[in-house]
C-alpha cells in the first residue's frame, strides 16, 4: 500500500515535468500574419501549416509589418496608428503595447537586438526604443534643409548598430550610427532626387537603395565608402514612356536579390528592371502583368514572385532570374497581398485578403498544398527574419 | 394567345428585375465601400485618417467642395502619388465615394 501511494506521489511530481517537456517548443518555424481589418495577428506554424494562435488588440493595422528579436521568440508589430506591440509567439499574447506616434509605416531592430526603431509620417522623424522594455531612448525628427518636417520611409538596420532611411518629403536619406544612442551620430545625404517612397538594403548590408516616386529613379548609398555619398542610378528608366496610375506604391521590402541581379519594380510601368549588383547598371527588364508591388526572391535567387497593384491584384508571376522570362502565372483571388518564403525557400505562403485566406504553394512545383483560413490577410512574417540584414 | 403569354412574362419579370436592380445596387455599393476601405486606405489609412496620402475624415474634406473632390479622385493630383481613378471608376461612383466621404457615413 505505502509502495503504491509512493509511485502515486512520485508520477503526481513528475506530471508537471512531462507536460512541460510535451510543451516545449522551438520557434524557428513560427510566423506572424497581420489580419489587417480586425487589428489582430495570426500565429502560424510553417511546419504543421496552420494557425496555432490569434492575438488581438493591436490597433490600426492597415500598413502594418514586423520585425523579431534575435531568439526569434518576441514579434515587434508595426502599426499604421503609431503603435508598436511586442508579441509573445509562444504564448500568442501581448507583452508590453505602446502608442508612440500619430501615424507611423514601418520599423526595424538593430544589430544586437536591443534598439527597435520606428518610422513616422505624424509627426515625421524615427524614434527608438528599448527592445526589452519599449521605453523611448532617442526621439531623430526628420526636418530636411530647407527646415520642412518630413515624413519618413524605408527604415532599415545595417550593420555597426546602424539605421538608414529616407525623407519623403524633403528628398534626404538618412544613416544614424547609434553607438551611443543618447548622442545618435547622423549622417545626412541631401537632395538625393524627389520623394524617395521607399528604401532597403541588400541582403549582406552594403547598399541602400531608396525607389523615387517624384522622378524615374534609384538612389544608391554604398555604405562601405567614407565619407557617404548619394548617387542616382536608372535615372530616366521610364524613357519618356508616360508613366500610367499607380494605384498601389510598389514595396522594395522583400525585393528581388537574385545573385548577381536585383529585380526593382519600375513605378508606373507593367516592369521590373533587373540591376547588376557590383555595377548598378541596368541589365534586362522584364514585362509584367500589371506594376509590380512585391518582387520577392526565392531565398536560391532562382526565382522571383511578383503581385500586382490594383486591378491588376488577383494574379501572381513568377520570373526566372536567369533569363528574366515570365515562366508561370498564378491566380490565387481577389487581392494577393503579400507573399513570403519558408526560409529554406520550399514554399511561399500568400495572403488573399478578399478571399480571407492564405494559400500555401510549393515553391518548385508551383502547386497550392493548403489554403489556412485568416480574416483579411496582409503581411506574412516567418521568425527567420531575425537572422538577416535588413528584415 | 401570344400576347397574353407576353404580358404574363412582362408581369413575372417585372419584380424579379426591381430584384435584380436592388441586389446590383447592393453590390455596386459594397464593391465601393471595401475599394475606399482597402484600396484608398493604403494610402490614406484603413480608418481613413491618414498615411502617406491625407486624412479622409469630415473635418480635413470640408475644405474643398463636391464638385472639386470629385475631380480629385477622378483625375488625380499631378506632382503628388494620387492616381486618376477615372479609368476604374464612373463619375457616379466618385460622387457616391465624396458624399459619403464628406458626411463622414461610409457603409
Amino acid at each position: 500500500m505505502r509502495f503504491v501511494a509512493r509511485w502515486c506521489l512520485a508520477l503526481l511530481l513528475l506530471m508537471p515535468v512531462l507536460s512541460r517537456a510535451d510543451a516545449l517548443r522551438g520557434t524557428g518555424n513560427l510566423g506572424l500574419v497581420v489580419e489587417r481589418a480586425t487589428g489582430s495577428v495570426l500565429i502560424v506554424d510553417a511546419t504543421e501549416r496552420k494557425s496555432i494562435g490569434r492575438v488581438e488588440g493591436l490597433g490600426d493595422l492597415s500598413h502594418a509589418s514586423a520585425v523579431f528579436s534575435p531568439d526569434q521568440r518576441y514579434a515587434y508589430v508595426f502599426g499604421r496608428d503609431g503603435g508598436l506591440t511586442k508579441v509573445d509567439m509562444l504564448t500568442s499574447t501581448i507583452t508590453r503595447r505602446i502608442v508612440q506616434a500619430g501615424n507611423s509605416i514601418g520599423g526595424a531592430i538593430s544589430d544586437d537586438g536591443a534598439l527597435i526603431a520606428v518610422s513616422n509620417y505624424e509627426p515625421g522623424g524615427v524614434k527608438i526604443f528599448d527592445a526589452r522594455t519599449l521605453d523611448p531612448v532617442a526621439n531623430i525628427p526628420a526636418t530636411g534643409e530647407g527646415g520642412k518636417s518630413s515624413k519618413t520611409v524605408g527604415l532599415v538596420d545595417l550593420p555597426g548598430r546602424r539605421f538608414a532611411w529616407a525623407l519623403y518629403d524633403a528628398g534626404e536619406i538618412w544613416i544614424a550610427d547609434l553607438t551611443h544612442v543618447e548622442t545618435p551620430a547622423i549622417t545626412r545625404l541631401t537632395d538625393v532626387g524627389k520623394l524617395p517612397y521607399d528604401g532597403n538594403v541588400t541582403p549582406d548590408g552594403r547598399h541602400y537603395l531608396a525607389g523615387l516616386f517624384g522622378e524615374d529613379g534609384v538612389v544608391h548609398v554604398d555604405t562601405w565608402r567614407a565619407p557617404l555619398k548619394a548617387e542616382r542610378i536608372l535615372s530616366g528608366y521610364g524613357r519618356g514612356q508616360e508613366a500610367l496610375p499607380v494605384y498601389k506604391m510598389p514595396h522594395l521590402e522583400g525585393w528581388g536579390a537574385a545573385g548577381d541581379k536585383l529585380l526593382l519594380p519600375a513605378v508606373g510601368h507593367h516592369e521590373l528592371i533587373a540591376v547588376d549588383l557590383r555595377s548598378f547598371a541596368e541589365v534586362g527588364r522584364t514585362a509584367t502583368h500589371g506594376q509590380p508591388v512585391f518582387a520577392v526572391a526565392r531565398p536560391d535567387g532562382r526565382h522571383v514572385w511578383v503581385n500586382f497593384a490594383h486591378p491588376f491584384n488577383d494574379t501572381i508571376e513568377i520570373v526566372d532570374t536567369e533569363t528574366l522570362k515570365v515562366i508561370h502565372r498564378l491566380t490565387p483571388g481577389p487581392a494577393v497581398l503579400h507573399m513570403e518564403f519558408t526560409p529554406r525557400g520550399n514554399e511561399v505562403w500568400v495572403s488573399v485578403r478578399d478571399a480571407d485566406r492564405i494559400d500555401v504553394y510549393d515553391a518548385a512545383s508551383f502547386a497550392k498544398k493548403t489554403e489556412i483560413p485568416a480574416q483579411k490577410p496582409s503581411g506574412i512574417f516567418f521568425t527567420a527574419r531575425a537572422t538577416r540584414i535588413g528584415q | 394567345m401570344w400576347p397574353s403569354v407576353a404580358l404574363a412574362s412582362a408581369v413575372a419579370i417585372g419584380p424579379a428585375a426591381a430584384g435584380d436592380a436592388d441586389v446590383d445596387a447592393a453590390r455596386n455599393t459594397a464593391r465601393l465601400a471595401n475599394l475606399v476601405r482597402q484600396d484608398c486606405g493604403s494610402c490614406h489609412g484603413l480608418t481613413l485618417k491618414g498615411g502617406l496620402g491625407k486624412p479622409l475624415t469630415p473635418d480635413h474634406l470640408s475644405a474643398w467642395s463636391r464638385d472639386q473632390l470629385v475631380s480629385i479622385v477622378l483625375d488625380g493630383v499631378p506632382g503628388t502619388p494620387m492616381p486618376p481613378w477615372r479609368p476604374l471608376l464612373s463619375e457616379a461612383d466618385a460622387r457616391w465615394i465624396v458624399e459619403h466621404l464628406q458626411q463622414g457615413d461610409l457603409p
